[in-house]
């Protein structure tokens, strides 16, 4: 958090200054570490394993928050009698298609649902319908009750386990497990800080389901000083996922719809609101439509089905990875690249540059003339041959950017606040914002389309595009975009104050549901900025947080079911008998009026089918899920599973990595073999990369200014003095770094902060490697995602950046044509050559090497 | 205005140098333990004071690629590792598979890398880049004889090796010290070194022809000849913005408040406090460093709370300012002249006999 976020970690010294212990797990020893009251190295790829240990220890212990389990989560569900759990399938849960690799998740349902739905490959989901007679047993003892599923589940993950998968001395093991549980409960909660390195792993979603877990175990969800806080990696990237630059959403986190399940308007909705089902998704109608009014205005009509048609439709993978081997293949003609660089940033730099030289042409909008801008005349692959600047069919049109001094709008930051940002300078000569670029283009696009008669046009030229410009460039008004994302009246166009009011008459326009009220009264609420001092710490009046503008999320879980504060201290939200209302410093997440005691009538679905102590109003049965039996592709419960790429054999169960994980099996994309294969020594080190405080991300905006460039000039490899010894490695000197898809070059810093492990009970060594440096720029350097393959979470999409296997070995790499041929002989050392790709399916196998299995159960 | 202390020990400098009804001296205090090493307060500087590059030197001391305070580093932060624990810190690496620290020949290689940058007071850096990393890494070869030494065991498996279980990573960032006694300021023979208002020291670049007596005079080794235009730099608290009634560039970028902007007596006070609570948290090794009117310099304006001793982070153990022997060595230069003089009285007294 120091490297990534040192603005934030303010607050963390800020809570040590008041004695708050800090633990920092991690594979290296970081500037956070220097500052932590406990450092605990891990093995990079193993965090499900160590979390599963915690998770026992808190159920083998009884150190849950019981009260809060019980009357809060889904602990006394009962389970279907259907369900088998990975211990008796050797690492997979029931409802497996070994010809897919998907899951059936019928057999996950609670008991007496299972005839739901039972397609976990859908993805984003809202959780799905449950009716309100589900069985409970409120003293946890049926043995397919949720709690002893996890109990029964996590049984295996104790302090012994973790040292031999994450190689973590127990003492330092139990250390966390202690301070964790000691400071939750009914007088002190914890909160769960991570940054989304944490999610690119190929089990990413289930890292962050485990801390979920976890924290509803200890009771420390929906209370103050507790939760889970992802820190994003960009300025406003949780506002570019509330309104997605993600190809199957579409804002609010509505899905994009598919083209055979959602061929009506009806069809979409009903997929979101799952009639019957409780909660708030199902006015999800209202969302939908009001989008769509947001869209194309007076032409979206009820006839019409508000021009549901003219939203494009999801025929399979549309994310960003397939895209690119998609246009390696030819098969996409053009992109367009808004302030970012994939040919270093993404993972498989050389798939990434590949690709864009096989387009039609590619559009580069950004600060500086990146890589990304440049691959054609100066990548990599022109040294190697592969790209020949003469014969790049790709036309790049570089468009400069107004940098976020130069333009005005709002930041969404992890809180889910919105913070209005205020122009500061005008941009110099070309430099445009993203709302001008966009804006104009639209125009440009439907003045050539004025007047066409085609179908398919009309989604075009039907869109509401009257947005006001200012100013000699004709720059359009961020604020009428943000009062049309608020959403208004059709009929007098005043601005709505909540999500409640949208409606799903097409007498509303809301351009996306969860940001309705933020133009609330017509005031820009995100540009308040009404000093600390002047309002108390809940601070309601500095910008405005969605939804509602609340500041905790789930905050009814903050008071016990009867309404009053779980204790003194942690006092946050209470009801009010006399005025019959939710108390406290913060909006409600709850209906405002409706008491703890409220049961819901037989039959209620919707909101009114929420009880007055169910926290949870967005889940179907208004309780948080230590269990989720549907919404993930992978699994209810997180297992440990290997990385796509490790040097060990699974401990646990016979199935080796993710069984559902996204491997997209093209000749470019190749995997370094893992146990059960052979050859895996081959690669006998892991490799993680992450980023450095002097430098932002793929170095775009960082490298090529001095300022920054001076502080980390050159691009780096950090090995321990045990692996500088064992591999020739010299402190300043280069090494080159080896994977099936590439070899890349870096310098060598030998450093007491590296430390080897002992897992398995063999030494394993980890290397770091910064992944800001590209061939331009002020200082120049062999990028590091250039190591990477292109093996993605099933849920998410996100590639597995943080964790790989390699070879290290001393001095540079070899240049030219034989970079490539050196590359060749490590893939047909390894077994990988002729773009053969290793089985993903292994549970029922082990033993097919005669090492290193003895952790298999069969 | 000359008063008793004017040439060392404790002293008020701005009514010294002839301010009437000053402002309160202001200063900064550099609490270390709670430096995260982000170097925003480098980058602030030179942002805020248009302080050019220094050049693109890997220089492998850790994170830190600045090296030492000069004309084109204001700010410098310092990365320390070693093999230690910081107070009540668990042993991070304890029960792992570790061999003996590449710190020793990590810090020969620094020693090299130092030397090879040319970035020494006076010398300048600029467009002396490669050469750095070789004779840093021709001196890795020759220092780091075990770094080509494998052994026939796993490191630290065998029992006479010395595995390392302590590490500490020591953050912090070095300015110049606006001492109270400013040895700069006296040899500087243009007066283009002055004293603030606020007590603190600044060089008027106009005035500056170069000489570079205060290069030499100070002793901390900040102040600094810029190469390209020969006149000498250093942090001046950034007194443009003092004058604006603003904090300085670094203090208000640092995100975890281990640079302290304020009155020198209120930071005093605060420092003191700080000192205490992290002895009462068992970290016994912090002490405070230029915080004493009584010391050589009479007591710094930046002054700093260390971790470790002051040479650990490059700073010297007793500096004292050249100034504070003059008054000795006047009276020693007076009491030959006495002597001599007495000696000529006294042989022409004697030539009369």
């Amino acid at each position: 958090m120091a490297e990534a976020h040192p603005v934030g970690f303010q607050w963390v010294m800020e809570a040590k200054a008041r004695g708050a212990k800090v633990i920092h797990v991690d594979p290296r020893f970081t500037r956070t570490s220097a500052l932590a009251d406990t450092f605990v190295p891990l093995r990079a790829g193993s965090d499900v394993a160590f979390l599963g240990g915690i998770i026992n220890y808190v159920l083998q212990n009884d150190l849950d928050f019981r009260e809060y389990v019980v009357a809060y989560t889904n602990a006394a569900t009962i389970v279907s009698d259907q369900f088998v759990d990975v211990d008796d399938l050797d690492g997979l849960f029931s409802g497996f298609d070994p010809e897919t690799r998907t899951y059936d998740s019928s057999s996950w349902q609670y008991e007496g649902t299972e005839g739901h739905e039972g397609d976990a490959s859908s993805g984003e989901s809202h959780g799905g319908a449950t009716p309100s007679d589900i069985q409970r047993d409120e003293t946890l003892q049926h043995p397919r009750c949720v709690y002893q599923v996890l109990k029964r589940h996590y049984a295996r993950y104790t302090p012994e386990m973790v040292q031999r998968v994450c190689g973590v001395p127990p003492e330092k093991f139990l250390e966390v497990c202690q301070a964790w549980a000691a400071n939750s409960g009914r007088e002190r909660t914890t909160m769960l800080v991570y940054s989304v390195g944490w999610t690119q792993h190929t089990t990413g979603v289930q890292y962050i389901r485990a801390g979920a877990i976890l924290q509803l175990l200890l009771g420390n969800v929906g209370r103050p000083g507790g939760g889970i806080m992802p820190l994003r990696g960009h300025a406003s990237i949780q506002g570019s996922t509330d309104i997605p630059t993600l190809f199957n959403l579409l804002p609010g986190y509505l899905p994009m719809p598919h083209h055979e399940q959602h061929e009506t308007l009806q069809q979409w909705v009903d997929d979101m609101r799952l009639p019957g089902q409780k909660g708030f998704w199902s006015n999800a109608g209202a969302y939908g439509v009001s989008l769509l009014k947001a869209y194309w205005g007076d032409a979206a009509t009820a006839e019409n089905d508000y021009c549901f048609d003219h939203l494009p439709r999801l025929t399979g993978d549309h994310g960003t990875y397939q895209q690119v081997l998609d246009m390696i293949d030819g098969k996409i003609k053009g992109y367009f690249l808004l302030g970012q660089n994939p040919a270093v940033g993404s993972a498989h730099g050389k798939a990434q540059r590949l690709g864009m030289a096989n387009l039609d042409w590619l559009v580069v909008r950004d600060l500086f003339m990146i890589e990304s801008a440049t691959f054609w005349q100066d990548g990599p692959e022109v040294a190697t041959g592969e790209i020949v600047p003469e014969e790049c069919r790709t036309e790049v049109f570089f468009l400069p950017a107004a940098s976020y001094v130069e333009k005005e709008g709002t930041f969404t930051q992890t809180q889910r606040l919105l913070q209005w940002r205020e122009k500061a300078v005008d941009a110099e000569g070309d430099c445009r914002s993203e709302l001008w670029f966009v804006y104009h283009l639209g125009e440009m696009v439907r003045q050539r389309l004025a007047g066409s008669t085609e179908q398919r046009d009309r989604a075009v030229l039907d869109l509401v595009w009257d947005y006001p410009t200012h100013g000699v460039h004709a720059e359009p008004s961020a604020e009428a975009v943000l009062q049309e994302i608020n959403g208004f009246q059709v009929a007098d166009r005043s601005p709505l104050s909540s999500f409640t009011e949208l409606k799903d008459d097409g007498s509303t326009v809301g351009g996306c549901w969860i940001y309705t009220g933020v133009y609330a009264d017509g005031v820009n609420q995100a540009a308040r900025r009404k000093p600390r001092a002047e309002q108390d710490e809940v601070a309601a009046e500095w910008g405005w947080a969605w939804p509602a503008n609340r500041r905790l999320l789930y905050n009814r879980a903050s008071a016990d079911p009867q309404g009053r504060p779980w204790s003194d201290r942690k006092k946050y939200l209470w009801w009010d008998e006399d005025k019959g209302e939710w108390s406290g410093p913060d909006v409600p997440d709850f209906e405002k009026n409706k008491a703890p005691g409220y049961r819901a009538p037989d039959g209620a679905s919707g909101v009114e089918a929420i009880n007055g102590d169910d926290p949870f109003i967005m889940q179907s049965d208004g309780k948080g899920w230590l269990y989720a039996p549907v919404g993930l592709i992978d699994g209810p419960m997180p297992t440990h599973y290997e990385a796509a790429e490790s040097p060990f054999r699974n401990s646990l169960y016979g199935q080796q990595g993710n069984p559902t994980r996204k491997v997209y099996e093209h000749p470019s994309n190749l995997t370094n073999p893992s146990p059960p294969e052979p050859h895996s020594d081959v690669f006998p080190f892991i490799f993680t990369t992450s980023r450095l405080t002097e430098h932002h991300t793929s170095g775009a905006m960082s490298r090529y200014v001095e300022y920054l460039a001076e502080l980390m000039p050159a691009m780096f490899v950090e090995v321990s003095p045990e692996l500088a010894a064992e591999r020739r490695l010299e402190h300043l000197g280069w090494a080159h770094i080896v994977t099936a898809r590439s070899a890349i070059e870096a310098r060598v810093l030998v450093t007491d902060r590296m430390v080897p492990l002992r897992v398995e009970n063999r030494v394993v060594h980890q290397v770091w490697l910064p992944y800001h440096w590209g061939q331009g720029g002020l200082t120049a350097g062999d990028s590091a995602n250039d190591l990477l393959s292109i093996n993605l979470d099933p849920n998410a999409l996100i590639q597995e950046s943080k964790v790989g296997t390699c070879d290290v070995r001393p001095g540079r790499r070899p240049t030219g044509p034989a970079l490539l041929d050196f590359v060749e002989d490590y893939r047909r050392r390894a077994g990988v050559a002729d773009g053969q790709h290793i089985p993903i399916v292994t549970a029922g196998s082990s033993g097919r090497v005669d090492n290193e299995h003895e952790g298999t159960e069969n | 205005m000359v008063s008793r202390n004017s040439l060392s020990g404790p002293l008020d400098p701005a009514p010294d140098a002839g301010y009437v009804d000053p402002p309160p001296r202001k200063g900064f205090f550099t609490d270390t333990s709670v430096c995260i090493g982000c170097k925003a307060c480098e980058v602030a500087c030179k942002e805020w004071n248009g302080v050019p590059s220094d050049g693109l030197n890997l220089l492998g001391m850790s994170f830190d690629n600045t090296g030492m305070l000069g004309a084109d580093s204001w700010r410098h932060v310092a990365f320390i590792e070693q093999a230690r624990p910081i107070g009540a810190q668990s042993a991070p690496f304890a029960d792992l598979p570790t061999g003996p620290s590449g710190s020793a020949a990590a810090a020969a290689v620094v020693e090299a890398g130092v030397v090879a940058t040319g970035h020494a007071p006076g010398l300048g850096t600029r467009g002396k880049q490669e050469p750095v990393a070789d004779a840093a890494a021709d001196s890795a070869e020759s220092a780091t004889a075990f770094l080509g030494m494998p052994t026939a065991t796993l490191p630290g498996a065998g029992g006479d090796v010395a595995a390392r279980t302590d590490l500490r990573w020591l953050m912090a960032s070095d300015v110049c010290k606006h001492c109270t006694h400013a040895a700069c300021l006296d040899v500087c023979p243009t007066g283009s070194l002055f004293r603030t208002e606020f007590g603190t020291v600044v060089v008027q670049q106009d005035i500056c022809n170069g000489c570079g007596y205060c290069v030499s005079a100070c002793p901390y080794g900040v102040i600094d000849k810029r190469e390209t235009d020969g006149r000498a730099w250093k942090c001046t608290l950034c007194y443009d913005r003092l004058k604006g009634d603003m904090e300085p560039a670094c203090a208000k970028a640092c995100p975890t408040e281990s640079i302290q902007f304020g009155d020198l007596d209120e930071l005093r006070e605060r420092a003191d406090r700080r000192l205490e609570q992290l002895h009462g948290s068992g970290v016994q090794e912090a002490r405070l460093y230029g915080h004493d009117e009584n010391d050589g310099v009479g007591g710094d304006g930046a002054f700093f709370l260390l971790l470790d001793e002051p040479e650990v982070y490059g700073l010297p153990p007793d500096p004292i300012v050249s100034t504070k022997d003059l008054p000795d060595m006047w009276r020693r230069a007076g009491l030959a002249a006495a002597v001599m003089a007495v000696g000529v009285v006294s042989a022409f007294v004697g030539g009369r006999r």
